[in-house]
């Protein structure tokens, strides 16, 4: 069954924030879904499916949430699987909607990871209760490690430069420049990546996404509801998921998620790559642009590294991605799907400023959550507002 | 390198033994590395785990290894402020890919780190971390290299 422009984005919100030791994140989890209810021209009484998944959550944390917000929905969807579940939540939105289980649902997320001090790539200290987990920690995997795993190898077969990788932050950055929200908004060159110090080999600091505060929240409901509210609908046109793990010790660790979510994307959008004119790919690390880019079939596997190059990621390159600055500079609370998904949102209403894609009609977005070096999840979601 | 076990008290996280993974674990305090090889299907697994993934055949035989392999990819860790891990610094995290086939999370350790290479031939070598607890880590090969 096609989901195909059936339901629609027709709220978004950002919060502002990215430093908030004043509030907590049930505070900025509301806020953020006030400001996408009023983007949408709806109230709290429209709500009738909830999307939630969190880092300082407890394991019922969209219960806890519902209480918070004395909410309670029709459908609830608390999937966890990292930074990629807000992408995820709004095709499992869709489905309900389609399926009639709810009619209108808000995706949430809200963090305090930076004001918290959240040591999230290099706290790898972990002790987790998988049985994966007992072969691994052991060892002190991070974050970033995991990541700089999969950038050794890609360097090692490809030949791909930390030059390459390098020009993914300083575009990035040039982006955050034109975003008033972002967090860091002053250029930087290839030079200063590659002077910044290794954090973990070959990733360098500013091959890493930065920490800060945030939330966000997404409304999606169907086209036929959405017609009459006050913003441009962004129809859901397909989406895919899936996870990638160490395949009981036989995994191409240069295969990650993206492929087989990306495939299933495009199938069930019923669109090509040539389509696509921005898309929003999660950042956590250089190096999972690269091969996301790779993996999401825009370039052919070791061809990442060109890919990446002379400009073609920029706002007004070829194949303009993660113009709000990304995670490498605009915010990354944690887990940033979130952000990808009212990115992509506000491209294809146009709202962009100097930012904006020309002639934007169909975006991608692309989370991953969790590490591509050990076991990590993807979801992607095509969008259009045609 | 300095090691751990020279302080009072370990400080980097431990695994979790059960009753599932026990032999594992013990193999390894004899300083004898095992993967699993599926007696109906023959496909095979590490970590250890009861049931088959390619059949659910819980038919099960241990597979002890060599202990050589190749380095499949790695990175020097410079910063981890993880208790234990932060007064390592740096240390070499890899994936290694045992000559059975099978690739395992593990330290490279004997080496300086920058001489650590992707393709580099490994030997096990047994790190009684604790009087219960045994890691499976690699140096460079001694007979190949």
């Amino acid at each position: 069954m096609s989901l195909s422009r059936k339901t629609a984005l027709v709220g978004v919100y950002e919060h502002p924030t990215r430093f908030a030791p004043d509030k907590s994140m049930y505070q900025i989890m509301a806020e953020s879904v006030s400001g996408a209810l009023q983007d949408a021209g709806l109230t709290i009484k429209d709500i009738d499916g909830l999307c939630t998944a969190g880092m300082g959550m407890g394991p019922m944390g969209i219960v806890g949430f519902c209480d918070y917000m004395n909410l309670t929905p029709n459908f609830v969807d608390g999937t966890n699987i990292g930074g990629s579940s807000f992408v995820a939540h709004t095709a499992h939105a869709a489905a309900a909607i389609n399926a009639g289980l709810c009619e209108v649902a808000v995706i949430v997320y809200g963090s305090t990871a930076a004001s918290g001090r959240f040591a999230i790539g290099t706290g790898g200290g972990g002790g987790g209760g998988d049985p994966c987990d007992q072969y691994e920690f052991p060892f002190g995997p991070t974050t970033v490690g995991a990541y700089a795993m999969i950038a050794q190898r890609h360097m090692y077969d490809y030949g791909t430069t930390p030059e390459q990788l390098a020009e993914i932050a300083v575009t990035m950055r040039l982006h955050a420049s034109m975003n008033p929200l972002a967090k860091y908004r002053d250029p930087i060159t290839v030079e200063d990546v590659l002077a910044s110090r290794v954090i973990s080999s070959p990733l360098h600091l500013l091959d890493c996404c930065i920490i800060s505060d945030g939330g966000g929240a997404l409304v999606v409901t169907s086209a036929e509801r959405a017609r009459d509210l006050k913003k441009k609908p962004a129809y859901i046109l397909g989406a895919g998921e899936t996870v990638r793990h160490a395949a009981r010790g036989q995994r191409d660790f240069l295969e990650i998620a993206a492929a087989q979510s990306g495939r299933l994307a495009f199938e069930r959008a019923g669109v090509s790559h040539k389509d696509i004119d921005m898309a929003m790919i999660y950042d956590s690390f250089t190096i999972t642009v690269l091969t996301t880019l790779e993996n999401l079939g825009f370039c052919k596997r070791g061809e990442g590294g060109a890919f990446v190059s002379g400009g073609r990621l920029r706002y007004d390159g070829d194949f303009p991605i993660n113009t709000d600055g990304g995670g490498l500079s605009s915010n990354h609370p944690g887990m940033r799907g979130m952000f990808l998904v009212i990115e992509a949102v506000k491209q294809l209403r146009g709202e962009c400023g100097p930012r904006q894609v020309k002639d934007c009609k169909i975006a991608l977005a692309h989370g991953t959550g969790g590490a591509l070096g050990t076991r990590h999840s993807g979801a992607t979601l095509i969008l259009t507002n045609q | 390198m300095p090691q751990e076990r020279d302080k009072k008290r370990y400080a980097k996280p431990l695994p979790h033994i059960d009753e599932e993974n026990r032999p594992w674990w013990e193999a390894v305090q004899r300083h004898e590395l095992y993967i699993q090889k599926c007696r109906d299907c023959g496909d095979l697994r590490f970590h250890p785990r009861a049931l088959c993934t390619n059949c659910l055949s819980s038919n099960t035989e241990w597979v002890k290894c060599k202990g050589s392999g190749r380095i499949y990819t790695f990175t020097v860790t410079n910063q981890n402020q993880a208790s234990g891990f932060r007064d390592s610094l740096p240390y070499v995290l890899a994936w290694v890919q045992l000559d059975e086939g099978p690739k395992l999370m593990t330290n490279i350790v004997d080496c300086p780190p920058e001489r650590v290479k992707i393709d580099m031939p490994v030997e096990a070598v047994f790190d009684d971390v604790t009087p219960e607890v045994t890691l499976v880590k690699f140096r460079p090969a001694t007979a190949r290299s």
